[in-house]
């Protein structure tokens, strides 16, 4: 235990030279980011800070204290709970599929008494920092072989086949395509690559099967949104009127008709994009999709910066992770992608994913901070 | 060093490969908004002016609850409300001071209106005032031109005609709260629903709900429904019917009313439908429909009789000598006594160094089970019960109903104690359990706690020949029986049963304890057992100078009368169980309400009446 205690906070920096070494320009675009989505909810309310924009601008400023503070953890820190962190959060997923809080027909919640969590969201996390540091300890050469393939490979798929049981598609999915890149980056040979795309197209009228109907019903109306209008493809269609409706400068803020007169549904989490782009029109749209933009960009230069095998993994790993969401929804709210349910990070309404997501770019920061920090080999 | 390169140029290489994926995919995002917003603009646009139908869903309307005959006991009157949303007016203020003009809304509406307004979305209408008249009705309609954002919606109210009599059997309705938000389910969210707060409102809500119906309605650009294109009716929630007869029901209500604080349960002794169910005081549960004022509300929270209690399935009382029937019964069926037992009673018994006193401070002279019963004799049960033993005397009382919920229809119900020794161990963390302790619990005290429900199923499962009979409440819920009526042989043999019997009869004859309450109709007459349980305990200082009279002690002090009994004596159908807080003893004060309970529902015979079904 005394290497935790001893190494939370290193002594080669001191807690003010960490906190100046913060991206500080990140965090500022973060802001930015997350006052948009502030103005949005006060929209999405009428013209009302309750019920969404003020809790909502509280958890942010926790969520602003608690980047800091994993900013300026020890890397070496991350760096060795990276395994047990994982091991751990698996067999939380396994206690929520067991015992989980049923809510919305999913099992999502574990509810500890005192707060409740949502483990998926951890192994989003969790699954990055596992692999980064397997790929840390390993040569070029090492990662290409095959039989260096099979762990990785495990510690991804495990909590994916535990999220989607619970069922969590969306989750599961955003594991995977972290993973896959992760892999990707790690240094999984080429051909292998061709083959693993080669055999998940092959592995979908399988998949399929397994899908619940609902699922399905959603990826049937996405092929043709049209075929049922008032049903569940409303969401699509009505989200497509009301962006298109926006034209270039909008129609100016809390003047949305289409997600006031609650044509557009759910505009407060998964189409609250939809309801900036109506309101704020094309320069607003692209505008933020720019801001998004720059936050992931700083993500990988932050990346490059490190080092480290592992920090550079682990910050680009996460950018990715967050890059999915965004590119994901979006596409969603505009009818290029299926609604899978994904909410925009930060910017729809709930607390869950906006500590998560903070947290994360706590740890990015956290990367930046230590990029010359030197750390062992081995497994 | 070299190795480090290899491994960085990998990586810069590949995410180079993933960076350039994502941009593209943000900027054929970012083309795909361009042409939605202006390639194809102009389009859209048209379909949002177009886009003119909002469906509103239509709440169903609440099931009625009617008794075993059909007489409704809730159901639903119409009731026009006035609703401002929010986000359709200039200033939410105003608008009410305008409203004011035309009709009368006090200033705890507005402030309730104003908070509501605050923590819901401004689409969402709030209410102002329910319950208008037509005057009141006509005259908004026709100013709403005049009043932006105002509208009427016509509701139901949940009506309750038999008012306090059936308060804690129906129970109340009330708006959705966060703990009745079970579900996402708008119908929930829709302003002025209501939800089953207690009782069987509360327990049968899914089936009185009912199902939501949707309307496809045309609206102009600030939301207003101009016409309706489309409308599927909601499906009204289903009819409960009851196995109380509301009649008698009422009359058991006005029965209690000579008392402070009583409750009193009559039930058929073989399928377990309880025809009525009453509480003193009790509360009209109409006060609830339209919100409860602060003040009503605190009257009835404060009120020293606990207005609110159901004190027949959750009020829990030491059973008193009401439980000598089941400790005589235990002693039967162990062996330990038979009809030619008896004890002889001097008015006490000493144990170790305890004197445990008969209430008869005299005594009782020699006595047998029968007469022990009858007299209600303290000794006799003290002398046998430690050799029947505390946990076959538990087990007896679980047989009887005890100690368990019942799967009664009430929430409120509660389970009681049954004490053993391991349910000493577990509750009190005790492990010894003594001889004393098992005294007391033979004549119903110590740490024995039952509700009159209990009591009544008790009695019922002794004179119905051993027949594990449970109390049920809800009959049909539409056309479905959800009541469960097939009691099982719990195999008690049937002379003893018939001992047991002989004594509660011998109660009510002249010598036992409850004679002068007997029925003098000829057919009709009844058996039955009193009880008293103490609230406060006699001191040995008292008993030496004489134990006051309980009219002398202070009313929260006085003892409980309890009383069991059934009708009639030769073929029993009936039995009831009445508690009287705080009224001194169960003879002078549970029996002769039994009495006139036990004679009414003979005479109304609901038993051999068909009951109604949907």
């Amino acid at each position: 235990m005394a290497i935790f205690r001893s190494s939370l906070f290193s002594e080669d920096m001191s807690i003010l030279g960490k906190i100046r070494q913060i991206a500080w320009g990140q965090v500022f675009l973060l802001c930015v980011y997350a006052t948009i989505g502030f103005l949005s909810l006060y929209s999405a309310a009428g013209g009302s800070i309750e019920p969404w924009a003020s809790p909502q601008i509280i958890r942010f400023i926790f969520a602003i204290g608690l980047l800091v503070v994993i900013a300026i953890l020890d890397i070496k820190w991350i760096f060795r709970i990276a395994y047990p962190f994982h091991i751990i959060v698996i067999l939380l997923l396994l206690l929520v599929d067991i015992f989980g809080h049923i809510g919305m027909g999913a099992q999502r919640w574990l509810d500890l008494g005192v707060i409740k969590i949502q483990p998926s969201e951890l192994a989003k996390i969790s699954t990055i920092l596992c692999l980064a540091r397997f790929y840390h300890s390993k040569e070029v050469s090492e990662a290409k072989q095959f039989k260096n393939l099979i762990i990785p490979v495990l510690m991804v798929l495990i909590p994916v086949a535990l999220v989607v049981m619970q069922p969590d598609l969306g989750t599961g999915l955003s594991i995977v395509f972290g993973g896959v890149a992760m892999l990707f980056v790690g240094g999984v040979s080429m051909w292998l690559f061709i083959a693993g795309i080669g055999a998940a197209i092959a592995a979908v009228p399988i998949a399929w099967q397994f899908l619940h109907e609902y699922q399905q019903k959603r990826v049937l109306i996405f092929m043709n949104p049209e075929s049922d209008p008032l049903g569940a493809g409303f969401h699509i269609t009505q989200s497509k009127i009301a962006l298109g409706s926006g034209g270039i400068t909008g129609k100016g803020f809390l003047e949305g008709t289409q997600s006031h007169l609650n044509f557009l549904p759910e505009k407060h989490t998964d189409f609250i994009f939809t309801l900036w782009a109506e309101e704020w029109g094309l320069f607003g749209g692209l505008f933020l999709m720019a801001i998004l933009g720059m936050i992931i960009l700083y993500g990988y230069w932050i990346s490059f910066r490190c080092r480290s095998q592992f920090a550079r993994l682990v910050a680009f790993g996460l950018t990715v992770n967050f890059s999915v969401y965004v590119l994901v929804n979006i596409g969603m709210v505009m009818g290029l992608l299926p609604v899978v349910g994904i909410p925009l990070p930060m910017m729809s309404y709930g607390g869950t994913a906006l500590l998560s997501v903070m947290a994360a770019f706590g740890i990015i920061q956290c990367c930046n901070v230590h990029r010359d920090a030197r750390l062992p080999k081995g497994f | 060093m070299e190795r480090d390169q290899e491994k960085i140029d990998s990586f810069t290489r590949r995410a180079f490969i993933i960076g350039a994926l994502q941009g593209c995919a943000l900027t054929v995002l970012g083309a795909r908004l361009a042409w939605l917003q202006v390639v194809e603009g102009e389009k859209y646009k048209t379909l949002a002016e177009n886009n003119r139908i909002s469906i509103k869903i239509l709440p169903p309307s609440r099931g009625q609850i009617v008794d075993r005959f059909g007489v409704p006991l809730a159901t639903n009157l119409q009731n026009f409300q006035v609703l401002v949303t929010p986000e359709q007016v200039e200033s939410l203020e105003k608008t009410l001071t305008d409203l004011k003009k035309y009709i009368s809304v006090d200033d705890g509406s507005i402030k309730k209106a104003l908070r509501q307004a605050k923590q819901k979305p401004a689409y969402v209408p709030v209410e102002v005032r329910n319950k208008l008249n037509w005057d009141e009705v006509s005259l908004v309609e026709l100013n709403l031109p005049k009043l932006p954002g105002v509208s009427i919606q016509a509701g139901d109210l949940r009506s309750y005609p038999y008012k306090e009599a059936t308060g804690h059997i129906i129970g109340y309705v009330g708006r959705v709260s966060e703990a009745d938000m079970v579900s996402s389910a708008p119908l929930l969210a829709m302003p002025g629903f209501l939800v089953g707060k207690s009782a069987l409102e509360k327990k049968y809500e899914t089936v009185l709900q009912g199902l939501p119906g949707k309307a496809e309605v045309e609206v102009n650009v600030h939301g207003r429904a101009v016409q309706e294109l489309n409308r599927t009716a909601s499906i009204q929630g289903e009819r409960l019917v009851l196995s109380i007869d509301a009649e008698f029901q009422r009359f058991a209500q006005q029965r209690l009313t000579t008392e402070r604080s009583a409750a009193a349960i009559v039930m058929d002794a073989v399928t377990g439908a309880v025809y009525a169910l009453a509480n003193h005081p009790s509360f009209d549960p109409n006060i609830f429909s339209g919100g409860i004022s602060a003040m009503d509300w605190e009257q009835l929270r404060d009120d020293p009789a606990h207005p609110l209690n159901n004190k027949v399935a959750g009020g829990l009382y030491p059973p008193g000598s009401t439980f000598k029937v089941c400790t005589a019964l235990a002693g039967l069926e162990a062996g330990v006594i038979d009809e030619h037992t008896t004890a002889f009673c001097p008015g006490h018994y000493d144990f170790g160094n305890n004197r445990f006193h008969c209430w008869k401070a005299g005594g009782h002279g020699t006595v047998n089970v029968v007469g022990a019963l009858a007299h209600s004799c303290d000794v006799y049960f003290y002398k046998m019960s430690n050799a029947v033993g505390i946990d076959r005397i538990a087990a007896m009382a679980r047989r009887l109903g005890l100690g368990d919920s019942l799967n009664f229809d009430l929430p409120e119900t509660k389970a009681g104690e049954v004490p053993d020794i391991a349910w000493k161990r577990k509750q009190r963390g005790d492990k010894t359990w003594h001889p004393g302790e098992t005294i007391n619990a033979s004549i119903g005290q110590g740490y024995m706690l039952a509700s009159p429900l209990q009591l009544a199923t008790m009695t019922a499962r002794i004179v119905n020949g051993g027949k594990s009979v449970k109390p049920w409440l809800a009959g049909y819920a539409g056309n479905k029986k959800i009541f469960q009526d097939e009691a099982r042989d719990m195999g008690i043999n049937p002379r003893h049963l018939e001992l047991v019997c002989r004594g509660m009869e011998q109660v009510m004859q002249p010598g036992g304890t409850a004679a002068a309450a007997q029925i003098k109709e000829p057919g009709m007459q009844m058996g039955g057992k009193t009880g008293t349980s103490q609230v406060k305990r006699i001191t040995k200082a008292e008993r030496a100078s004489g134990v006051r009279r309980q009219e002398d002690l202070p009313w929260h002090l006085r003892h409980h009368g309890l009383f069991i009994g059934y009708a009639p004596v030769d073929n029993p159908r009936y039995v009831c169980a009445v508690i009287v807080e705080h009224g001194g003893s169960g003879s002078g004060a549970a029996a002769p309400i039994a009495r006139d309970l036990l004679l009414e529902v003979q005479k109304r015979n609901p038993a051999v009446k068909e009951m109604e079904k949907t």
